[in-house]
């Protein structure tokens, strides 16, 4: 019962995606290409983002590291 | 009264639907140009190349392009009369609505929601139908003439005392056609020198008659009542253009229901400005009449208001007595100067014998005069009917616009994917 009901909703879900950029109207030959297009720049994003996006994440994490760490020295002379 | 504001994503998600379209559109446009597909809309000849282009504008490339992927939603022909159920039939097209064959099949019982058929008089069988056999088998179907020449009939005599009496007013002149009752007797009644207070959203007929009369025209916001005063006030004080002679007459145009937004007109203000700032009122019941109001008088009954009030009373006989044509009513001297001066009166033909014999059933039917309550019981069913479906549809969560009241129900589907959809899966889905 979950899994029709899932499928039923996902269904709904594709219909939505279909109305609303229009793809309900072109002929089939016009969906294939903008499937095709769309399906292309999602893949280009999601390489980018898998390749890039642990370097950036590391990159930041020790910038912002060297940032608190150079404060904590310094209030540590301080005190001393 | 109310004009939901659309939702951000909404409004968002059309533009990207029609962005996409669009891009499609130049792409197909290319395509034609280049002759890799073939171009099945209108083109100018070869001979005609060089000439001024005729279809480079916008409204064609959205013809081409947009309008024709779902332009199997209008036009489509009926073949019954279009009561509560209307058959319909069977249209397909091979090649994506550039041309459409008939299957042969009628496809039954579709209900309508589509119909100006608000008391369901445009039927095929009961009192008003004989009552129209009766009349054609006596009178015939043509008149063959003008009203000011050989086309008068007792007939038309009987309905203009009729609406007369049906509205509340002196008396009352009968057209045969609701559009050219309006674009033909406003040129009648104003001319150069006067000015005209037209709504916004008025409609094509008003704007036609307002335009040909020579008149200047003013718009003000819709229903917005501080600009219709704002516009009056200018009026008087500043008075003609160049001159500043005092305008001959200002004449305000709106309408009892609007029937793209389904608003109704706030009389009772237009009333008390007409009369603090002296000037006249048309009012155009077109789709008011016999739809609102307890005993279906229209828009001057619903708010309880007096018809001497309103100058010029216009209806129309197409939406809610199931016939064709349209009236004006007012004063007598009015009415006998419209006999006389109206375009329609000298160059139209007059109403058809078993047209006028529906509306007169109709009317009597409504007004209760042919003895029976059936008139009452359907101004009231449709009062409920309004009333339950616009609260259910809001209950949907459908954005629906306009006034509580009015029986013209506007639904917001915003995409031109989901008209076309809503449009094929709501008649031929089996229900």
């Amino acid at each position: 019962m979950d899994i029709k009901s899932l499928k039923n909703y996902l269904y709904w879900l594709y219909c939505q995606f279909e109305l609303i950029t229009c793809s309900y109207l072109m002929e089939p030959w016009e969906k294939l290409l903008f499937y095709t297009f769309n399906i292309t720049m999602l893949v280009m994003v999601l390489y980018t983002a898998y390749i890039f996006v642990p370097v950036h994440i590391s990159t930041a994490f020790q910038f912002f590291l060297h940032l608190l760490g150079n404060q904590h020295e310094n209030t540590v002379s301080l005190v001393k | 009264e109310a004009f939901e504001e659309t939702p951000m994503l909404v409004a968002v998600l059309t533009y990207v639907g029609y962005g996409v379209l669009t891009l499609f559109g130049y792409l197909r446009d290319f395509m034609r140009q280049w002759k890799i597909e073939k171009c099945q809309n209108a083109t100018e000849r070869a001979e005609q190349k060089d000439f001024v282009p005729l279809y480079q504008d916008f409204e064609n490339f959205y013809n081409r392009n947009l309008y024709t992927r779902i332009r199997d939603s209008w036009n489509r022909p009926i073949c019954s009369v279009p009561g509560a159920k209307v058959d319909m039939m069977e249209r397909v097209s091979h090649d994506y609505n550039w041309t459409f064959t008939y299957t042969g099949r009628v496809i039954k019982d579709i209900i309508n929601m589509g119909s100006y058929n608000y008391l369901g008089f445009a039927q095929k069988a009961g009192t008003c139908q004989e009552a129209a056999a009766e009349v054609l088998s006596q009178y015939g179907a043509g008149v063959c003439s003008t009203r000011q020449e050989m086309g008068n009939l007792d007939k038309h005599e009987e309905l203009e005392e009729l609406v007369a009496r049906f509205l509340g007013v002196e008396s009352a002149m009968a057209y045969g056609m609701g559009f050219a009752t309006n674009s033909m007797n406003i040129p009648a009644l104003v001319g150069k020198g006067c000015l005209i207070l037209s709504d916004e959203l008025n409609h094509a007929s008003l704007v036609l008659g307002a335009r040909l009369s020579g008149a200047t025209i003013r718009i003000f916001k819709h229903n917005n009542m501080q600009s219709l005063e704002k516009l009056l006030k200018d009026a008087i004080v500043h008075g003609q253009p160049r001159t500043r002679r005092p305008w001959k007459k200002i004449l305000i145009l709106v309408e009892g229901i609007y029937s793209m937004e389904g608003s109704i007109v706030r009389l009772p203000e237009v009333i008390a400005l007409k009369k603090k700032y002296k000037s006249y009122l048309y009012l155009d019941e077109a789709h008011s009449i016999g739809a609102l109001g307890p005993s279906g008088r229209g828009v001057v009954e619903y708010f309880g208001l007096s018809p001497e009030d309103v100058d010029v009373m216009m209806g129309t006989f197409t939406k809610s007595f199931g016939a064709a044509g349209g009236y004006i009513g007012g004063k007598k001297e009015l009415i006998d100067y419209l006999r006389t001066y109206s375009h329609s009166a000298v160059y139209a033909t007059s109403l058809s014998p078993p047209v006028v014999e529906q509306v007169i059933t109709s009317m009597k039917c409504i007004m209760g005069e042919d003895g029976t309550t059936v008139g009452k019981a359907r101004v009231q069913q449709l009062a409920e009917n309004t009333r339950y479906f616009r609260r259910r549809l809001k209950e949907m969560g459908f954005i629906i616009y306009g006034n509580e009241d009015s029986p013209v129900v506007p639904l917001m589907l915003y995409m031109p994917a989901k008209i076309g959809c809503f449009s094929v899966r709501a008649s031929f889905k089996p229900y």
